[in-house]
Parts: C-alpha cells; structure tokens; sequence
C-alpha cells in the first residue's frame, strides 16, 4: 500500500475520538499501523522506542480485549505500565476521577489510557491534564482505537476504504464502537449503513452521514463488510426488544442469511461475541470472517497511536 | 558559498562497482551473505550493490530494507515524532553476515540504530558497513569497512546524496547550511 501522507506530522497531545481528528490524521495513524505491524512477527517482540516511560491503563468499566491490547502495544514499546481497575482503586472510595488522575500525574505518568462509563470523561480529563490521555471506549461516546483496527483491518483485506458499503448491525444506540468508525469511515470516503430494530438505532443517526434501515435484507445487499456489534444481553431488561430469540431470528448473520451478501464480504465483530445471537457459530468460525484479525491488528493500531502521541507534549493544563 | 558537486552519475556508479567487488572480495560466500539498506538513501544504495553483487558473482542474495526511527536516541526531544516506515527483513539473520549500507556516515548514531535493529532479527555471524560517504565527525566508536569516498567536512555544511530512483539524477553535493 502507498503511503500517501509522508507529509503530515502528529501534533495531538491526545485521542479523544475520531470526530476530532482529520483524514490525514487518521491515515497517518493507519499507515504507521502498517509499519509497526512486523515488530509482532520477529523473535524479539521489542523495540526501545518508549524505554524509560510510563503508561497508567485505568480501566472503571470492564474490559478484557482492549486492556490487554493496549498493555501488550505498550510492552513491546518497551515502556513500563501500571493498571488499575476501578473495582480495585480508591474510586470507590470516594476519590473524584480527576483526583485519582492527579495522583497518578505525581508519579510521573507520560500517558494515561482510561476506559470510563461516562461519555466526555476522557475529554474533561484531557483538558485538564498536562499528559497525554488515550480514549480506550467512554460511555455510548467513541471507542477510537477500535475504529482504527477495524478501518485498518478493512484496508489490509480490501486494500483500500474509499468506496466500500459498511454495514454495522445490531445495538447502534449503545455502542461506541459505530459511533467511532462512522466518524472515520465517512472521512475516509466510506458508505456506512446502520441496521437494527427501531429501538437500537439512535435518533437523528442519518445526520451523522448514514444510511438508516431496520431491514436486515437491505443492509447487507452489496455490502463489503458486515460489522456485528455485540446485543448487550443485559440491555434486554430495559425493553428494547422483545426477547432474545426475536432479535436472533430477525438480526443474526448466519449461513442462509449471507446468501444475499456479496460473495467476498468480510464478517467483523469487536467482541466479546454472543454466539447464536447477533451472529451463528457457522459464520462466526467461517471463511468470511475476520474477527481474530481484528485482534491481531488492534496491537499495530494501538502501537501506533502510542508512538505518535509520545512525541506531543503540553506546554502547561488549563482548568 | 554555493554548493559543491562532490561526485557525479559517473562517478557514483564507478564508486558503487568497487564496493560492490570489495564486498565480494572479503566475502566469499554469498549464501551467507545479505546487503540491508538503512532508509531511505541506503536502501538505494544497497538495490545498487544488490544488482551489482548478483550480477559479478552470478549468484542471488538475501537483502532487506532497515527503518531505524524507533530506535532513535532523541525521540524524547519535544517535537512530532518522525513518521515511521516499514522495516523489511525477510530472511533469517542468524549465523548471516549482513553489510549494512547508509549513503552518508557522519556522527555514527544512525548505525549505533541499526546494529540494534540488525541484532533484534537473531544473531548474525557478523555486521560490516557500507556507506557512499563518509563525512566525519563521528560520536560514537564505529568505523565503515567499505566507503565510496572520504570528504572533509565542516560541522555548518551538509551532504545530500540524491539517487535518480527519488531525486530524478545522481549526484552528491556539499551544502553549506544558513
């Protein structure tokens, strides 16, 4: 692939989301992606590129995928880590977010990753920090790195984004993770289409740039990728959808399902998958499929976001 | 002070043939062999001495292309960081010799880089070092085993080496810097 953006230089202290960054911005993280992608492939996983500093993953939601993708990314930038985890730190004791982020500054932290259940957190915390903060998924906002591994994941496989039809299915109301990849995706030239039952898809979504249908038949017609997104089980309480077995029988991507489809669609999910729900075991295990490349690829996405950001200093917080 | 022209096409091309004889002299084995290019200017560098090798001794040899932005001692110096490009070695390093080849050697940090990336891919037989140019002023111990051409310089002067693969003709000059 030719790296059309030599040119462009990373001046962000922070990734907050992709709303905020640029086409250029965006391809310069996926092509140093590329790049960094061979490190995983040698015998010594290594390089000193961050030797010497230090990495705070605070994680006050659950998460087993990113965290470990990021501690990884950053291990083999060989800077040191620290995690902590909301159940374990002195959150619930009391201690304000804020609070618990200056503490950890004093220690002479370089970079915070933070996964929060409040939208905007990572954005307050990024205005109010001189270090730079990472964006690893805030509330129903964006989950930013996850859009960059499966942007990065559709350009390895398809060999370009311009062009293609997207096609996220299932909880878009919810989910950060289509909020963040239809950022992306329409700056780099794609045609998102959203799909879900009436009750999952947010209002005004088409604003956005999208295409909006509850029909499982139209989306996938002619789509390049089909993006599953995990039907957070625990969401069935509130009443978004009659049951579970109602949802699978209208919205689950399976064998019979994909006669439809283009016969070189690519099946994504980010995880952690229902199987059986949103997706059958048979596809989920087939040819289309590229849910473990997605993996593998987040450690490129997520080492390469790591390496730009650790070069951007703040001359001084603001309040 | 306008720019010096230090070598022309004609004069490049001659310097790479005897490189290219002189790395063949001292290493017999070509199968044990392999030319890595440090990007950019040495990674034209080595697809010329590849040429060069493959055609005097009739034989193929491993090669590969070292972007060594990573391993950089002043990536900590506030500043975007430098983009990064794909390093690209495809072959077993261990019990190889590789010739490492820069266009330009100077304070020897790029090469204290490289032979760190180099090591990272196993454990070759040996490293030696190629370079074009060799403009003095080292800060580190490291010393080429092949060069073009020895040219004094001036801390305040620069050498640009251009390959018509990316500049449109080859030519090496002396700049002197404002």
């Amino acid at each position: 692939m030719t790296t059309a953006v030599a040119a462009t230089k990373w001046t962000k202290k922070d990734l907050v989301g992709l709303r905020d960054l640029s086409r250029e911005e965006i391809e310069l993280i996926l092509d140093t992606a590329k790049s960094l992608q061979e490190i995983s492939l040698r015998p010594v996983k290594k390089v000193p590129t961050l030797r010497g500093k230090t990495i705070a993953n605070i994680f006050f939601e659950p998460s087993t995928r990113t965290r470990i993708s990021f501690e990884l990314a950053e291990k083999r930038l060989s800077a040191d880590t620290i995690n902590i985890q909301a159940q374990t730190s002195s959150a619930v004791k009391g201690e304000t977010l804020k609070d618990t982020i200056r503490n950890i500054e004093a220690l002479k932290v370089e970079m915070v990753v933070m996964r929060h259940p409040a939208s905007g957190a990572p954005h307050r915390l990024a205005k109010a920090l001189d270090v730079s903060v990472i964006n690893a998924g805030d509330g129903t906002n964006e989950h930013p790195t996850q859009a960059l591994l499966d942007m990065f994941t559709i350009r390895e496989k398809k060999g370009k984004l311009a062009g293609l039809r997207i096609a996220f299915i299932g909880d878009i109301l919810h989910s950060r993770v289509a909020r963040s990849n239809i950022w992306g995706l329409t700056k780099l030239g794609a045609q998102v289409v959203v799909c879900g039952p009436r009750t999952l898809l947010p209002s005004h979504v088409e604003e956005l740039g999208v295409e909006v249908t509850t029909d499982l038949k139209k989306a996938i017609k002619g789509a390049d990728v089909i993006n599953l997104l995990r039907i957070q089980t625990e969401r069935q309480k509130e009443c978004y959808f009659p049951s579970i077995r109602e949802y699978a029988n209208l919205y689950q991507i399976n064998k019979p399902v994909l006669e439809n489809a283009k016969s070189d669609v690519l099946i994504m999910h980010p995880g952690p998958v229902n199987r059986g729900v949103e997706i059958s075991s048979e596809v989920m295990d087939g040819p289309f499929s590229v849910i473990l490349d997605q993996v593998t690829n987040g450690l490129s996405v997520r080492m390469a976001v790591l390496y730009l950001l650790s070069g951007v200093r703040n001359s001084g917080g603001e309040e | 002070m306008p720019n010096k022209i230090i070598m022309n096409s004609d004069e490049m091309n001659r310097s790479i043939t005897r490189i290219a004889h002189e790395i063949l002299e001292k290493n017999k084995d070509v199968k044990g062999l392999a030319i890595v290019g440090i990007r950019t200017g040495g990674a034209h560098l080595a697809e010329r001495l590849i040429q060069k090798i493959k055609e005097f001794s009739k034989q193929e040899i491993s090669s590969g292309i070292l972007d060594i932005t990573l391993y950089r001692d002043d990536l900590s110096e506030v500043g975007p960081q430098p983009n990064v490009k794909e390093t690209k070695i495809d072959f077993d390093v261990t019990e190889k010799t590789i010739v490492l080849v820069d266009d330009v050697l100077f304070t020897g940090r790029t090469i204290r880089c490289a032979l760190d990336g180099v090591i990272d891919y196993g454990r070759p037989k040996s490293i030696e070092l190629a370079v074009l140019i060799d403009r003095g002023h080292r800060e580190l111990p490291i010393k080429p085993d092949f060069v073009g051409k020895n040219i004094p310089t001036s801390r305040n002067e620069e050498v640009r080496v251009y390959f018509s693969e990316e500049h449109g003709k080859d030519e090496v000059i002396v700049e002197e810097i404002k």
